[in-house]
């Protein structure tokens, strides 16, 4: 079954994204004409799937393993929300997930 | 047989990483009309670095390495034509020749013909090419070919230990494959890496199960009684290496000729100016294809990075929206081998210092690469926080004190300033 998002776009335009609970999020983010470019293709590379996390979401998100916050830790537009999309794999239970695409570093 | 399209069609040759970024920008640019991608591949635009690793290794589907779905081109109308090879641009009609014979008329045209694999230029390669069990590795199917034979006990020769090599020799190994890696030049990584990062990766290989020879340098290749398959290696001194498969890594060459036969400037790449245009006004070129200025190097330079092929793709999309904005991105590059992540920002060539930063030891360091005090280049192994601070600190080209770079102690965004203030969030 797939499952619903909210997505706050770099203009503030919101919108409602429905996708399959499998694979990364950012997998479901690089095919919006206004998502995320992803260069590294999900290595934890390049930090250019970075996404900001609803706050009441947080805490239903697996922790963030070592590479990923090594990245976040110097990023220009870095909050405690910060996450890599590509770090997050999407599950049946993320439907109602809200997230904003955080401005290109 | 000729299109009827008289108006506005930008069409794009080169369905790869930078064509099909190239197309998405084109829209979000705000060009509405007509937009066709032409690729010789039957895939859709996808990403090559899997393709010596994850990909490699079967842990990833081939729909997964696409940069984006069939869906995402259909709700962007953006045309595709694939498997269909662009053999003539006419430009005094500005016409696109396919190689069925089909015509089509542009307005304004991209090059995105990446590369293809340098072929080794001994006398039994044509023949080799020829068999199933000689690869070289640019796309899906070359990987379809050499994952098949990925079994445990078979004897991989690679030929080549650049980045694409040795890449392949990590994934390889990980499957159980007995790996021998041939590179002509005395160490491997040699024209993009210092001596010490060599050494580094050789020892790597080496402590992973690799046999890794260097100084040696390929005279010819065995083949069975039928000659349908390739049994064994032959180098300089005599050396036979017996193979059960062989995949060969020794470069890229830009995908120029196209270009050159529309008598566009070529020189080792496509030549673009800093808004990725061609020496006609109407054409611009991005990704692997093209020589173009480097502001952060002060000359001309070739890349061959997913990086580039995306930043420059946006370039040359901004320029044919009419919003030209100039190309001034640092170069950057990744390579995964084993659980090494290694990063690079800037460009090393030139360099007259070295200086080491953690212990290669515990394989966990950054290599700054220093021209005349300035800091030129970094290399980060498993250091990934402090390479997102080593490229603003090649971006800003500064002195720095070798000894402090060195030291521990001082944690290095100390040394490159503070990262600058977050926008306001809403
Ligand atoms: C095995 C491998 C591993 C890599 N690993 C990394 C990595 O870790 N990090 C990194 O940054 N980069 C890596 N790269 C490099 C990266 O993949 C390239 O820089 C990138 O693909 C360049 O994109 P491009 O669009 O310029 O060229 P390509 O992706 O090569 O696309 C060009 C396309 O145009 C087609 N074409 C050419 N001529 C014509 C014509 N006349 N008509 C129709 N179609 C045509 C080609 O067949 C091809 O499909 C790797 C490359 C390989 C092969
Ligand atoms: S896609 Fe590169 S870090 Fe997520």
């Amino acid at each position: 079954m797939s499952i619903r998002l909210s997505v706050v776009d770099r203009n503030g335009g919101e919108h409602e994204v429905e996708t399959a609970p499998e694979g990364s999020l950012m997998e479901t983010l690089r095919e919006l004409d206004y998502g995320v470019s992803a260069i590294c293709g999900g290595m934890c590379s390049c930090a250019t799937c970075h996404v900001y996390i609803a706050p009441e979401w947080l805490a239903k998100l697996p922790d963030r393993q070592s590479d990923e916050g090594d990245l976040l830790a110097e990023l220009q537009f870095r909050q405690d929300n910060s996450r890599l999309s590509c770090q997050i794999q999407l599950q049946q239970e993320h439907d109602g997930l809200r997230l904003t695409l955080a401005p290109e570093e | 047989m000729s299109d009827t399209h008289t108006e506005d069609h930008i069409y794009i040759v080169g369905a790869g990483h930078a064509g099909g970024e190239l197309a998405f920008a084109l829209r979000q640019q705000g060009y509405a009309g007509p937009l066709t991608i032409v690729g010789d591949e039957s895939h859709l635009p996808y990403q090559r670095p899997p393709l010596s690793k994850a990909y490699l290794k079967g842990e990833c589907e081939a729909t997964s390495l696409y940069l984006r779905q069939l869906a995402a081109y259909e709700k962007a109308n953006i045309s595709l034509v694939l498997s269909r090879r662009v053999e003539r641009i006419d430009r005094a009609n500005k016409k696109l020749v396919f190689d069925d014979g089909r015509e089509v008329t542009y307005s304004k045209l991209a090059l995105a013909t990446g590369g293809r694999a340098r072929r080794m230029t001994i006398n039994d390669a044509a023949r080799a090419e020829r068999t199933s069990n000689f690869r070289y590795l640019r796309n899906i199917d070359d990987v379809m070919a050499i994952r098949a034979r990925f079994e445990a006990g078979q004897r991989l020769v690679v030929i080549g230990g650049g980045y694409v090599g040795l890449e392949v020799a990590a994934s390889a190994i990980a499957r159980g494959v007995k790996v021998t890696v041939l590179e002509a030049l005395p160490r491997v990584l040699a024209r993009v890496t210092a001596p010490q990062m060599s050494q580094f990766y050789e020892k790597v290989h080496r402590d992973a199960g690799v046999d890794l020879r260097t100084n040696i340098e390929v005279t010819g290749l065995e083949f069975n009684a039928a000659g349908d398959a390739v049994t064994a290696v032959h180098c300089t001194g005599g050396v036979v290496i017996p193979a059960d498969f062989v995949v060969v890594g020794i470069g890229l060459l830009p995908n120029t000729e196209v270009a050159q036969a529309a008598g566009l400037d070529v020189d080792n790449g496509i030549v673009v100016n800093e808004y990725a245009v061609t020496s006609d006004p109407d054409i611009v070129a991005a990704g692997d294809c093209t020589n173009h200025p480097s502001v952060f190097c002060g000359r001309r330079i070739r890349l061959e990075s997913v990086p580039n092929a995306v930043e420059q793709a946006r370039v040359a999309a901004a320029s044919l929206a009419g919003k030209p904005k100039a190309y001034d991105s640092v170069p950057w590059f990744w390579s995964d081998q084993y659980d090494l992540k290694l990063q690079m920002t800037g460009l090393s060539q030139g360099y007259d210092q070295f200086v080491l930063r953690g212990s290669m030891e515990n394989k966990s360091f950054a290599a700054f690469y220093l021209k005349q005090g300035r800091l030129i280049a970094v290399d980060a192994v498993n250091r990934a926080q402090e390479f997102m601070v080593a490229k603003r600190m090649v971006v800003a080209c500064k002195p720095f004190d070798p000894a402090v770079l060195a030291d521990e102690s001082v944690p290095l965004k100390t040394l490159a300033g503070p990262v600058q203030a977050a926008a306001p969030q809403a």
